[in-house]
Parts: C-alpha cells; sequence; structure tokens
C-alpha cells in the first residue's frame, strides 16, 4: 500500500505496472469468456452450414419438389421428404391435442387447487417425468403401452369413432397398437411435464391482486382461472405449448419404437408411418454415401429449419412473459 | 321479483357446474400424470430388476445367439462419455454462463447468444448427431467414442451456461461493489467472488447437464454408435447404455430384450438420481 502514495499523490511506478498488468488481464478474461460465449453461435452457424453441405446433392437433383415429394425409394435412388415430414407434423399435432388440455389441468391444479403440503412433491413429480430419458418411453410404448392399447383401445375406437363418416377414415386398419396415434400418445406422455411446468410458472406470476379482486366480486376459481390467469398469461401459455412441440418434433427415440417405421402415408392414424428422426435413426447407418445420404441430411435440414422457427416463436412469447413480470415487481 | 330470483339462481347454479366441472377435470388431469410417472417407475422395476445380476456389471454383450451376457463395456463406455463430456462441457459452460451475466447487460451479441442458447436446449438431438457425424466422423473415417463426447457435450453445454448465468445472477450486486470497492479487478472478482457465492447454483446446473446427456441416445447412434467388445479407447466406436438398449430392445432375442430393461432400469435410476441430487443441492443453497 505504501508504495502507491508517494509525496505528491502521483501512484508509484510498481502500481501502474500492476494496473497495467490487471487491465491486460481483465482484457484477455473479457476475451476468454465472450470466446466461449459465442462458440454456440458458431456451432449454429456450423450445424447449419453441414447440413446445407451434405444436403445439396439432394436438393439439387430433386429440386424445392424434394420436401412435397412422397416417394421414398432407396432401390433406384428416388427420394422425397413428404412421408417423414408428414409423420412428423401428424405425430406432434396428435400429442399437442392430447398433452395441451391435459397439462392446462396440470398447472390448474397445482397453482390454484393443491394444498400447500402437496406442492412440492407433485410439482417435483412432473418435473421428474419430464427427466425421464426419451428412450425409457420408447421401451415403456413398445413393450407395454402398444399392445394394451391395440388390444383393448383400438377396437372401441374403431366401434366408436370408426363409425362416424369422413373421420371414420382416421381409425381404419388392423389394430395392432403401434403406428401413428401411438407414437402421438406415447409423445403427448413426454412434453405433457414440459408444457405443464411453462404453465404453472407463468400462471404463477399473475399478482395475487388481480385474482383476489375477482373474487372479490364473487367469481368462481374456474373463472378466476379462465378469465383472469389464463388471459393475463397468454403469451407465456403459448410459448409453453410451442415449447412442448418444438419437443415433440424433433423427438426420436420415444417415436422411433412405436411409430412403425412404414415409408408410406395412409389417412388412417392407426397405420405405421414414419417421422424425419425415426428415419434417420433407422436409415442414416446403413446409407451409403451418395443420394440416399444426402436426402437423409435434407430431412435434417428441413427437421431442425422446423423446430428451430417454432423454438424461435416460443421464446419469443416467454420473454414477453418476462417482461410483464418485470412491469409487475 | 321472484322471477328474478330464479334466472339468478339459475344463472348461479350453472356457474358453480362449470367450476364444479372445471375443476374435476383438472384434479383428473393430475391423476392422469402420476398415473404415468408411476406406470413408467413400476413397469421399468418389474422388468428391470427381473433382469439385474452380477452378470450383468462383470460381462459384456452377448454376441447374438449366445445366452449368457452383460452389460460391463456398455456402462464403462458410458461412463466414460459422460466423464470425459463434463470435463469438456463444464469450463466452457461456466466460462460462456460468466460472460452473459457479468457483460451481457449491455451488449447485442450476448443478447443473441443468449436467444440462440435457449433455443440449443432444446434443438432436436439427432441433428447434432448428423452435425458431429459430417464435422468428425466423416473426416476421420470412423466413429469413435470422442466424436460421442462431442456430441453429448454440445447437448450439455447450452445447460451449464443458462444455469450458470441464472445463478450468477442471483448473486447480490452489492457483494460484487464491495470487492470493486477494494481495487479488484473485474476477472478476479468473478473468480473468487461472484462465482464463488454462486458455487452450488452452478454444481447444480452441470448435475442437470449431466442427467440430461445420460439419457441421450440418438447423437450417440452416429457417432460413438457401439462396440460388441470391452474397450477403452476413446478413439475407436465406443458401447454405451443408450445404443444398446435401443438396439437390443429391437432385437428379436429375448435375453437381449432383458437385459434392455436392466439397463433402461440403470439409465434411469442414475438420470432421475442426479435429478434429485440437484435439487437437493440447490434447495440447501436456497435456505442457507
Amino acid at each position: 500500500m505504501q508504495s502507491t502514495s508517494s509525496t505528491l499523490g502521483l501512484p508509484s511506478a510498481k502500481a501502474i505496472q500492476v494496473a497495467r498488468r490487471q487491465r491486460i488481464q481483465d482484457f484477455l478474461f473479457h476475451g476468454i469468456t465472450q470466446f466461449f460465449s459465442m462458440l454456440v453461435l458458431f456451432v449454429l452457424a456450423g450445424i447449419i452450414g453441414s447440413l446445407l453441405i451434405n444436403a445439396w446433392p439432394a436438393l439439387k437433383t430433386f429440386g424445392p419438389g424434394f420436401f412435397l415429394d412422397d416417394e421414398w425409394d432407396i432401390v433406384n435412388d428416388q427420394f422425397g421428404g413428404l412421408i417423414s415430414i408428414y409423420g412428423t407434423l401428424v405425430s406432434s399435432i396428435i400429442a399437442l391435442a392430447i398433452a395441451v388440455p391435459l397439462s392446462f389441468g396440470i398447472a390448474v391444479f397445482l397453482t390454484e387447487m393443491c394444498p400447500e403440503f402437496l406442492k412440492r412433491p407433485l410439482g417435483t413429480a412432473v418435473e421428474l417425468l419430464a427427466a425421464v430419458p426419451s428412450i425409457i418411453y420408447g421401451m415403456f410404448g413398445l413393450f407395454v403401452f402398444a399392445p394394451i392399447f391395440g388390444d383393448y383401445v383400438q377396437p372401441v375406437l374403431q366401434a366408436t369413432l370408426g363409425k362416424i363418416p369422413l373421420i371414420g377414415i382416421l381409425f381404419s386398419g388392423p389394430t395392432n397398437g403401434i403406428g401413428m396415434l401411438c407414437a402421438g400418445l406415447i409423445l403427448a406422455m413426454m412434453i405433457l411435464p414440459f408444457i405443464a411446468s411453462v404453465m404453472r410458472d407463468v400462471f404463477e406470476i399473475v399478482p395475487p391482486v388481480l385474482k383476489e379482486s375477482a373474487y372479490g366480486i364473487g367469481c368462481t376459481r374456474w373463472e378466476v382461472v379462465t378469465r383472469i390467469v389464463l388471459p393475463y398469461t397468454q403469451a407465456g401459455v403459448v410459448g409453453g405449448v410451442m415449447l412442448g412441440l418444438g419437443r415433440a418434433l424433433g423427438e426420436t427415440m420415444a417415436v422411433t419404437f412405436v411409430i412403425g417405421n412404414a415409408s408410406r402415408i395412409s389417412p388412417s392414424l392407426f397405420a405405421p408411418g414414419s417421422s424425419i428422426a425415426s428415419t434417420l435413426a433407422n436409415q442414416f447407418g446403413e446409407a451409403d454415401a451418395g443420394l440416399h445420404f444426402s436426402s437423409l441430411f435434407a430431412l435434417g435440414l428441413a427437421l431442425f429449419f422446423i423446430t428451430f422457427v417454432v423454438l424461435a416463436l416460443a421464446k419469443l412469447m416467454l420473454l414477453r412473459m418476462e417482461q410483464a413480470k418485470g412491469v409487475k415487481s | 321479483m321472484s322471477q328474478m330470483a330464479n334466472i339468478n339462481q339459475a344463472v348461479f347454479a350453472r356457474r358453480q357446474r362449470a367450476n364444479k366441472i372445471g375443476l374435476t377435470l383438472s384434479m383428473l388431469a393430475m391423476t392422469l400424470g402420476m398415473i404415468f410417472l408411476i406406470w413408467i417407475l413400476a413397469t421399468l422395476f418389474i422388468k428391470g430388476f427381473a433382469a439385474v445380476n452380477l452378470n450383468m456389471f462383470t460381462m459384456s454383450t452377448p454376441a447374438p445367439g449366445s445366452d449368457n451376457g452383460g452389460l460391463a463395456n456398455a456402462i464403462i463406455g458410458s461412463l466414460m462419455l459422460i466423464v470425459s463430456c463434463t470435463l469438456i462441457s463444464t469450463p466452457i459452460g461456466v466460462l460462456a454462463g460468466l460472460y452473459l451475466s457479468e457483460y451481457g447487460d449491455r451488449s447485442k451479441v450476448a443478447a443473441v447468444t443468449r436467444f440462440v442458447t435457449d433455443i440449443m436446449l432444446s434443438a432436436p438431438s439427432i441433428v447434432i448427431g448428423l452435425f458431429v457425424y459430417a464435422l468428425f466422423v466423416a473426416q476421420v473415417k470412423h466413429f469413435s467414442g470422442w466424436a460421442g463426447t462431442i456430441a453429448l457435450a454440445l447437448i450439455a453445454i447450452p445447460v451449464v451456461v443458462r444455469t450458470t448465468e441464472n445463478m450468477l445472477r442471483l448473486v447480490p450486486g452489492s457483494l460484487r461493489e464491495a470487492a470493486y470497492a477494494l481495487g479488484t479487478p473485474k476477472w478476479k472478482v468473478a473468480f473468487y467472488v461472484t462465482l464463488r457465492a454462486a458455487k452450488s447454483g452452478i454444481m447444480t446446473g452441470i448435475l442437470l447437464a449431466l442427467a440430461r446427456v445420460s439419457g441421450e441416445t440418438a447423437p450417440l447412434l452416429f457417432t460413438a454408435l457401439n462396440n460388441q467388445f470391452f474397450s477403452t479407447n476413446m478413439n475407436a466406436p465406443m458401447a454405451n447404455l443408450p445404443v444398446v438398449i435401443f438396439q437390443f430392445a429391437m432385437s428379436p432375442y429375448d435375453n437381449w430384450v432383458d437385459l434392455a430393461w436392466g439397463g433402461s432400469l440403470l439409465i434411469t435410476f442414475a438420470v432421475l438420481g442426479l435429478n434429485i441430487l440437484a435439487r437437493v443441492l440447490f434447495r440447501e443453497k436456497a435456505q442457507g
């Protein structure tokens, strides 16, 4: 310390040296941490670049029509992505249709109805459901769920919904469990906890004063949830749903086990199909370098593009919600 | 007058009914969710424990048609992949998280980075596998443990970055200011004050990342692949639990399917255990 204060109040040579060294260290620290944080941007650029480069031969041969062509003929080297894209979208839509109302119910229960002492264990249980690896869902779906589903649920669906004109065709065909509907159901189980925990988190930021006012003028609990909480948290709820959709679109293992892996589009939801991820998981290892290989990369590119857009929208919605929270506090 | 009262009563009854139906359905949804969880775990325990025996930990994966075998090579392979993934992703993730929390408020680049990191958190892991295949496996022309490690690290890094940043933001600004007031340079504040104060929170993030990659299968299919034999060579294809489970579950041999269940039980134990540990760590910190 005494070295820093000379009689004139000027820093000594040693102090200047220390300050300079620290400036360099700080500069290095800033540079190094910034480099690592930007690594993720490089990875993103790398992913897009490598997918594009490898997909290029297929895209050049088949043109943009690749994504609308339903032919996937390995023997004759004719490839189109529609079958897999269709499977991805349909299985994800089924999953959302089932998971969204259920997650809403779970979030309502956890935030508005649950007794205090159960809140934590039940909340943790939902989060653990989210942590179970997807391959476990796949095993469970293939060996436990699909047989029960095929033996008991599908015949009932066929006998009831299957009789209705127009939508009846969705429930036609053999009832052996595995297929598009089964994949959608397993996906629903998988994304349910993701959506539920986002919804619960956004429900919790509703200012108590809003809810209390509604209760004060005599609203029932359900009315408070649907007319106060839901409109207030709209952006967050939609963000959570999109987040779930993003997960469902890219899910590989759970779907690969139960979707049936057939390269065709059929009108029935009971029929087997394939999704982008399941096609990649099944065929990539055996693909020869060439059009087949390149077409698989093109599918990967489509998958990455779709999920990126969905997840970006989800993130924007959730950011809006966070800003609302910032205004509140 | 009495008609008015009747209408009001009818409206009231209808609202009460809607309330009851809505709340009952919510409760049913919660029950259904819990049934799923219990059903999955119960299945795993019953089928998994039936397959667990000493051979599972001492013998390598069986050849087709062979009766006895275990998962020793896959367990060791998985451990090696996960440990090396942690060694790579922890420093990178923590340093990146440091940048976002200490410098990230003012910079546009940081905002973009944060956004992209959030998206990468949920990006399809199979695409990460494709990327590492194109980048690494296609160049060296063979599958390898290192390729698997890179793929897993790419999945783990965003998790570590985001939790680190969030935990560092919880450190009160006054603590940093106190250190600055003593003339401490920024990097020392970051390493010796902020990072230290958020230690257990950052551990939580690392454990969650570990839990996440332990069950990842899709990216390993194209990178580490599988190896029927016992091997600790990171430069060669490497056996690992998720891929073994995938291949064995789809196989026609009963004993392979049993092993797949045993492996599933191990993975789920590990993942849920890590998750619970992370929660306990964080709760202790929140209370302390």
